[in-house]
């Protein structure tokens, strides 16, 4: 095991694949020679040769067009796009091509493309540096949708993606990447002694569609991912109220098994995420929820979230979700 | 792992990717850390060009997209058919606004540094291009810049003041603390909205430069894109839909060489941009965009153009990023660190500064006190500025700034919940 901090274990999952597989490559804006604005393939071209680890043209549509051709033809592309907030030029071509090609092509055709993505505020990034769209890909059949949290189950997930032989989305919180976010940006630690970033050096898989129980309590159910992980285990310390921390880690297909069974012990749940609220993923967790554990249900199913605004700049602490909005939440859903 | 899709057919032949070894072809930048910089010395002059009628067809300008149009020599003088011969003191004025932005951009990316913004782009090495080109042409057309034309603004009058209320996110930013700095919007001056995502403005602006049409106004659109994004999709949308409709618009290719580390070798395989624009049937030319002259000649002709109806033109400006990318890049580690000094433009700051010189109308005194004073005035500004607050102090625009204008009016669930972020703040 060493501690890596989540750049190095995104780069220590895409090195280990690399080196096991010779089908995979990696491309994407900037991820060549200069190992990627975030560093996450910092070495690897020097590592794994030219062909293997490259820059594209600014071209997202183009690099999720060469990555679907690439995958259909028997390669196992993991393509970069450089922050979420400019995956769009690519979702026709995630949308309605990768997540549909084996269905319509009676199963002739699959697409084993990962798409890695940061994404997520707290960097002051202002509209386009900071968005949260994991809603506008979990709402497409065919895709599987990943939001890592932390150093290991950055490696362990990524990893599965890659293997795994459906498009995935990876999402990344790029606040996260040097150390966890507690919700206070005046208080930055790094990964360092953290348990969470102490990492196998070699190949280890996170199934996807398991969630991690970050903390077992008794009195609420608390289900996050991405950077809000760390905002809600901070909120479920101050709160003094028993929780269980639902990291859900794969929010396409997510983990009902391990969210209804504390539910049903709880009887009380809160779903914290940082993309706006309507439509939010959370919005699909809460009806789901209400199907399979009504008659557990003690309070309403409590949302905290970023609001339906774009994202701002300056006032980014204003719009994130902090501790203080989720102990709000852990408390009202204890009232009687 | 599933059994992979195709199993190798053994009678495939696997073709080198061109050095022999790696079956796969991947472009490189000719220049890394390390290596000496050795640009090719163009072998364009000025006067080799001729200026063609403004109603040429696209085919007509092959020339002026495969060579270079320049009109400032190396020995500081003008010459050719380019020429726009404007008097000493539109040339002063275009000196002074270039110096303007270098001496602003160097006292702004100090500022970052010392977290009264969260992040910079300078123009450093490419003053010239929004400059010179928003110069030659009316107050009354439209600009659609990147972040990297941030200099349009100090044609079109804007308050120094107001612009580093914007940078350093206080009260008085006319964003409202909603986007990142230089993404600057400027109406009065016709300046339009800075966007992040690369490209998006090329396209739209062929829809700004369509409305001015449609309602049989005189007004022209410019509009810039780097080389970088050119690949996107948007630069060719804007190309066809320009030329279908004839669309009064001048779309500008600023090849500065670099998109962040990604050299401009995998934007363009034989690395001209200009000519991209002559089988979509319109008129292109590359022009040094380090020559203030050039730009601002080749900008007339096509504004003249687009003007009298013959629709729109393809310019390649041809510079170097002298600067980082941002202020959270550093070139050091994919590029030679001076690589900027061996350009064969050189620097557009110097050349004009040379060329006034030559002609008797500048001397290096007058350059001095003319940097002097833009220093003490870009000082004072700033003064002026962090009085109503920044980035590391505060105060900030106020966060119900995040609940206005997303919508004409707001509907009920974001008034619900802006009520709950106030409730939230006033607990704070």
């Amino acid at each position: 095991m060493t501690n890596m901090n989540m750049v190095e274990a995104v780069n220590s999952a895409i090195d280990t694949m690399l080196s096991k597989d010779e089908d995979v490559i990696m491309f994407g804006e900037d991820v060549g020679y200069f190992g990627g604005v975030f560093r996450t393939s910092d070495g690897l071209q020097e590592k794994h040769g030219k062909h293997r680890v490259f820059d594209s043209p600014l071209s997202e549509g183009g690099i999720a067009a060469t990555a679907f051709g690439m995958g259909i033809n028997g390669l196992r592309p993991v393509v970069e796009i450089q922050f979420a907030d400019y995956i769009f030029p690519a979702y026709d071509q995630i949308v309605n091509e990768m997540a549909k090609v084996r269905h319509r092509s009676g199963g002739e055709f699959w697409c084993p493309v990962t798409i890695r993505t940061p994404a997520g505020g707290g960097i002051r990034g202002g509209h386009h540096h900071s968005q949260s769209p994991e809603s506008q890909f979990t709402h497409t059949p065919g895709l599987k949708v990943v939001y890592c949290s932390t150093p290991y189950n950055a490696k362990g997930l990524l990893i599965s993606a890659i293997e795994d032989n459906d498009p995935v989305i990876f999402f990344e919180p790029k606040r996260c990447y040097r150390g966890p976010f507690y919700g206070d940006p005046h208080n930055v630690p790094t990964w360092s002694d953290h348990p969470e970033a102490e990492v196998p050096e070699s190949h280890y898989k996170i199934p996807l569609g398991e969630a991690r129980l970050a903390i077992e309590g008794d009195s609420c159910t608390v289900i996050s991912w991405g950077a809000m992980v760390h905002v809600c285990e901070r909120a479920i310390k101050d709160s003094g109220v028993s929780c269980d921390l639902i990291d859900l880690q794969t929010l396409v297909p997510w983990d009902m098994e391990a969210v209804v069974k504390s539910v049903a012990k709880t009887g009380r749940c809160v779903i914290v995420h940082e993309a706006p609220k309507t439509s939010g993923f959370g919005a699909e967790m809460a009806a789901s929820i209400q199907e399979r554990c009504f008659w557990n249900l003690e309070s309403p199913i409590e949302r905290v979230t970023g609001w339906d605004t774009p994202f701002p700049h300056t006032t980014e602490w204003d719009y994130m979700p902090g501790p203080d909005r989720v102990i709000a939440a852990i408390v009202r859903t204890q009232e009687d | 792992m599933e059994a992979k899709q195709y199993e190798q057919v053994e009678s495939v032949v696997i073709m080198s990717g061109g050095d022999g070894v790696d079956p796969l072809y991947v472009p490189d930048a000719p220049h890394r850390p390390g290596d000496e910089a050795d640009f090719t010395e163009w072998p364009w002059s000025p006067g080799d060009l001729g200026r063609p009628e403004i109603d040429c067809d696209a085919s007509e300008t092959l020339d002026l997209a495969e060579g270079l149009v320049r009109v400032l020599g190396d020995d500081n003088k003008t010459s050719g058919d380019w020429d726009p011969k404007l008097s000493p003191e539109v040339l002063i004025q275009g000196l002074e606004h270039m110096m303007r932005l270098r001496i602003f951009d160097d006292r702004m990316m100090k500022m970052q540094r010392t977290g009264k913004l969260s992040f910079y782009m300078r123009s450093f090495g490419e003053e010239a291009v929004a400059i010179a080109q928003t110069m030659a042409l009316e107050e009354r057309d439209w600009l659609f810049p990147t972040y990297r034309q941030p200099g349009a603004q100090f044609v079109r009058n804007r308050d120094m003041v107001s612009m580093i209320c914007h940078c350093i996110g206080n009260e008085m930013d006319n964003v409202k603390g909603r986007q990142m700095p230089v993404h600057y919007t400027y109406k009065e001056g016709r300046f339009i909205s800075v966007s992040s995502p690369v490209g998006t403005q090329f396209s739209q602006a062929v829809g700004v430069a369509l409305a001015s049409n449609y309602k049989g106004l005189d007004e022209v659109t410019i509009t810039w894109i780097g080389d970088g994004a050119s690949a996107e999709g948007d630069y060719h949308y804007a190309l066809n839909f320009a030329s279908i409709f004839q669309a009064p618009v001048i779309l500008n290719v600023v090849n500065n060489q670099w998109a962040i580390s990604t050299h401009k070798n995998f934007a363009s395989k034989n690395g001209n941009f200009a000519v991209r624009g002559i089988p979509y049937g319109i008129p292109s030319i590359r022009v040094d965009g380090n020559d203030f002259l050039a730009l601002y000649s080749v900008t007339s002709w096509a504004r003249d153009r687009a003007s009298k109806g013959f629709g729109p033109t393809h310019i390649e400006v041809l510079t170097y990023r002298a600067g980082a990318h941002s202020s959270s890049d550093d070139p050091s580690r994919y590029r030679p660190s001076d690589i900027h000094y061996y350009w064969p433009g050189g620097d557009p700051i110097s050349r004009l500064s040379e060329h006034l010189k030559q002609i008797g109308k500048w001397s290096d005194k007058q350059h001095q006190e003319l940097s002097e004073k833009i220093d003490s005035e870009v000082m004072a500004a700033y003064k002026e500025a962090v009085k109503f607050g920044d980035l590391a102090n505060g105060p900030y625009p106020s966060s119900d700034a995040i609940f206005t204008e997303v919508y004409e009016e707001p509907p009920w669930h974001l008034i619900e919940q802006w009520d709950e972020m106030k409730k939230w703040r006033d607990s704070q």
